[in-house]
């Protein structure tokens, strides 16, 4: 390619914003740590306590919640011009359940044992604040590739927390992790950490640690 | 667009019933387009609760396509009415056991007018010839929703072989235990359903924790989930009484 042509092509790219760029790059950085849905903003909490038993569970509840913010995401962002203003948390309450009954009846066919483990809590990511959170505050402000990015961010800011709560968990809890077990035969298993009790303790200590590093503090 | 009002009650309405029917016909092609699957999954672990209830844990390390061969070769499926007869012509997957159990009464006994089809599965030996096990669904209601179990005699129609227990709703941690290998497994071994020539059934007690080795007709309870335990008890006896008629003429 010679250069002057490869001089045309930087001017094009220049002119558009590139599609990683520093405040792209942000939008799936900043809810990984500094801003991440669960520590921080304190969302989704219901269901970082409740599907953290085993991880094979986590590790589905996490795609599934991933899959509903991209889509859902990307389907209000590109209905943001259209949607009227006065029905818009219902319209993007739809959205959610649709997406949501379609990760159910995938998951019902193609993974059954594991959702019937995690039962009802495919059904209540409809409710998740962090997938209407991110609906309200980002999607319909924002075009669909800066939504795209900001779905994964949070998305993967929600299981980058909750997959070491279950790692724990499932350690402790059961003394095995993905089902194979690694403490030994004689190992008792804690109750407490089968129980939501040992989520909110875990998920506390979590919190703790990344508070402490980043100094991080409450507003008063 | 920019000349249409969007807060017109004419767009709000147009525009919600266009995403409305954008959304109903994405999940109907969903929904349509997976059933088979998700019926096979449902008709397998049919197959495996019935097995496991028989032949114990084992069965949950077997492959699926082991599973369905296995209980090809060793199961016999049949359909009788709370009177013990046979009912032709009727295939076990087509009953719904929600619907059969819906024409009880609060308190287990069939409703006046009404006959129910109850499956019955007969485990047959290695070789396929003699029964071996007789597993008998059944149906009930825990503390939130339904419940619902595979209970397996010894052919002496006695003996508890073992219980597969399975819910729609219970609280995870307490009442949802009933699908743990642990609860289930107090079952198993020497629990009898009669005392002399009188149904009694097992009950599940109160506490957990207690030694019931000595007790033929009560097990270990699930602390903090007697009422799902009450379940349990109530649903094993309501479909014990139903098939006492074929239990009775069987023993003779």
């Amino acid at each position: 390619m010679s250069t002057e042509a490869q001089a045309i092509e930087e001017v094009a790219v220049k002119e558009k914003e590139p599609l990683l760029s520093k405040k792209n790059r942000k939008l799936v950085n900043n809810p990984l740590d500094a801003d991440n849905p669960i520590t921080v903003q304190v969302l989704g909490v219901c269901s970082a306590l409740a599907v953290t038993v085993k991880l094979v569970p986590t590790l589905y509840m996490c795609l599934s919640v991933l899959f509903v913010l991209i889509f859902s995401n990307l389907a209000v962002s590109m209905l943001r011009n259209v949607i009227p203003g006065r029905i818009r948390i219902i319209v993007q309450l739809l959205v959610v359940a649709s997406l949501v009954a379609i990760v159910d009846q995938v998951l019902q066919a193609y993974a059954y044992e594991v959702s019937k483990q995690l039962s009802v809590f495919v059904g209540l990511i409809i409710t998740n604040c962090i997938i209407m959170g991110r609906l309200e505050a980002f999607a319909l402000a924002n075009k669909p590739w800066p939504s795209f990015l900001d779905a994964v961010g949070n998305g993967l800011g929600y299981a980058v927390i909750l997959i070491p709560v279950a790692f724990f968990r499932e350690l402790f809890g059961s003394g095995s992790l993905l089902g194979f077990n690694v403490l030994g035969e004689g190992y008792q298993g804690n109750g407490v950490m089968m129980s939501p009790v040992g989520a909110c303790i875990v998920l506390g200590l979590l919190i703790w640690f990344q508070r402490a590093r980043n100094g991080y503090s409450e507003e008063a | 667009m920019s000349k249409l009002n969007k807060n017109s009650n004419g767009y709000i309405f147009g525009f919600a019933f266009l995403i409305i029917v954008v959304c109903a016909s994405l999940l109907s092609t969903v929904s349509g387009a997976l059933y088979e699957k998700q019926y096979q999954e449902r008709e397998l672990e049919r197959k495996k609760f019935i097995l496991k209830s028989a032949l114990g844990s084992e069965v949950d390390e077997m492959e699926k396509p082991a599973i369905a061969e296995l209980y090809d070769q060793r199961v016999k499926e049949s359909v009788i009415n709370s009177k013990g007869e046979v009912q032709e012509g009727i295939a076990v997957n087509t009953i719904d056991l929600k619907k059969e159990y819906k024409k009880l009464e609060k308190n287990g006994s069939l409703k006046a007018g009404q006959s129910i089809n109850l499956p019955l599965y007969e485990v047959k030996d290695e070789s396929g010839n003699a029964t071996e096990y007789y597993v008998m669904p059944t149906y009930g209601f825990g503390l939130w929703d339904n419940i619902w179990g595979y209970l397996a005699l010894q052919k002496d129609l006695n003996t508890v072989q073992g219980f597969v227990l399975d819910h729609k709703g219970e609280t995870p941690g307490l009442g949802a235990r009933i699908t743990e290998d642990k609860v289930q497994q107090r079952y198993s071994g020497d629990k009898k359903i009669f005392e002399g020539s009188d149904l009694v059934a097992v009950r599940m007690m109160k506490g957990e924790g207690n030694d019931y080795a000595s007790k033929p007709h009560e097990v270990d309870g699930m602390s903090g989930a007697t009422l799902t335990a009450d379940g349990v008890n109530a649903m094993m006896r309501n479909y014990l009484n139903l098939y006492l008629s074929f239990i009775n003429s069987k023993k003779q």
